[in-house]
């Protein structure tokens, strides 16, 4: 979106731009997170909701705990075999434009998990748009991967930088 | 009461169930016979001298890596409180690598309705007797038992669908009159 045109003789200014540049500016501006928190970077998600990091300037400040009113799902925790259809089911429940967020290493893949219980990272089950390192993450980690989502709602189609790219994960099962 | 004391008052009753009994760091284990363990249990519990009211542990070990030879290759401790005379014991049972089954003692401690269920679940002890003998923290779908020896500790299995707990959940609500 932009002023892409500005006529200097009508009596109002008036700026051109896309429908879909007008939705993902309004969607990556208000972003309703849903936490699913099962471990301790749930109360590292905490933090960051309050004042002293405040997600709140980047606009997803919105807690919701109803996956239907929600578009950010975060995953913070670790995530078992058991809990494994409650998160699918979550993540179904969710209305698109919808957006993942893999909190945390044993998230993304299992971190030190290395057990029979464990799901080595939610990519088996749901499709994961920003990964976050750390155990648990520091607070700006968290607010880094909201303004990606944000690029990402921004320019869908625009390809992370090649040291970021991940290739469709292949699992033996 | 001291160890010397407990044992001897358990031997009063009980010579013929005890198959031995040892001091380990200050605390008593007492080996005892399987089939005995509900004998054992309602006499430590309800016996004035020692009133063992707390259950704090039930805890089932896999001996087939021991360094040290056991009698069988699984074994139980139930670990027990006294709290009027501030006394403590160790139970020990060791059960058969075939079949491994033991009378349950849900009807003395609540708790150890749910210990009981953690020992069939990881270890694959049977408890006869038991009201609702199912997985507690694996699912229900799981195959074997994840905390025996042989068991690899790095096969993943998969649920296809969210476990139904309400089948708990209805009995305990129609206990309270909650539910009809």
């Amino acid at each position: 979106m932009g002023v892409k045109n500005f006529n200097p003789n009508e009596q109002l200014p008036y700026i051109t731009t896309t429908r879909e540049a007008v939705l993902a500016w309004g969607r990556k501006n208000s972003l309703w997170p849903m936490p699913f928190g099962t471990a301790c970077c749930a109360i590292e998600f905490m933090g960051v909701v309050s004042s002293v990091f405040d997600i709140s300037r980047f606009g997803a400040e919105l807690v919701r705990f109803s996956p239907r009113q929600s578009d950010l799902l975060i995953v913070a925790g670790t995530i078992t075999y058991k809990m494994g259809p409650i998160l699918k089911q979550i993540y179904d429940q969710m209305s698109d434009p919808k957006w993942v967020i893999s909190m945390g290493v044993c998230a993304s893949s299992g971190g030190f998990y290395n057990n029979y219980c464990t799901m080595q990272g939610i990519d088996h089950i749901i499709p994961v748009d920003v990964y976050i390192a750390g155990c648990p993450p520091r607070p700006e980690a968290i607010l880094d991967a909201v303004l990606k989502i944000q690029e990402k709602i921004e320019n869908p189609h625009k390809t992370p930088p090649a040291q970021f790219q991940v290739k469709e994960p292949k699992f033996d099962y | 009461m001291n160890n010397q004391n407990l044992i001897e008052t358990i031997k009063i009753k009980h010579i013929e169930d005890i198959i031995n009994y040892y001091e380990e760091y200050g605390y008593l284990n007492v080996v005892i016979k399987p089939e005995s363990i509900r004998n054992i249990i309602s006499y430590l519990k309800t016996d004035e001298d020692l009133k063992f009211e707390m259950l704090v542990d039930l805890v089932s070990i896999d001996y087939s890596q021991f360094p040290e030879k056991k009698p069988g290759r699984f074994g139980l401790a139930y670990h027990l409180k006294s709290i009027t005379h501030n006394h403590r014991v160790a139970i020990r049972v060791y059960l058969p690598e075939e079949n491994p089954e033991i009378d349950s003692i849900h009807d003395f401690y609540k708790n150890a309705n749910w210990l009981e269920r953690e020992a069939w679940d990881q270890m694959g002890i049977k408890f006869k007797g038991h009201p609702n003998l199912k997985r507690i923290l694996n699912h229900k779908e799981f195959v074997g038992h994840p905390l025996r020896k042989d068991y690899p500790i790095d096969r993943r299995q998969w649920l296809s669908e969210p476990d139904d707990l309400m089948d708990e959940m209805e009995k305990r609500l129609k206990e309270k009159g909650i539910i009809r």
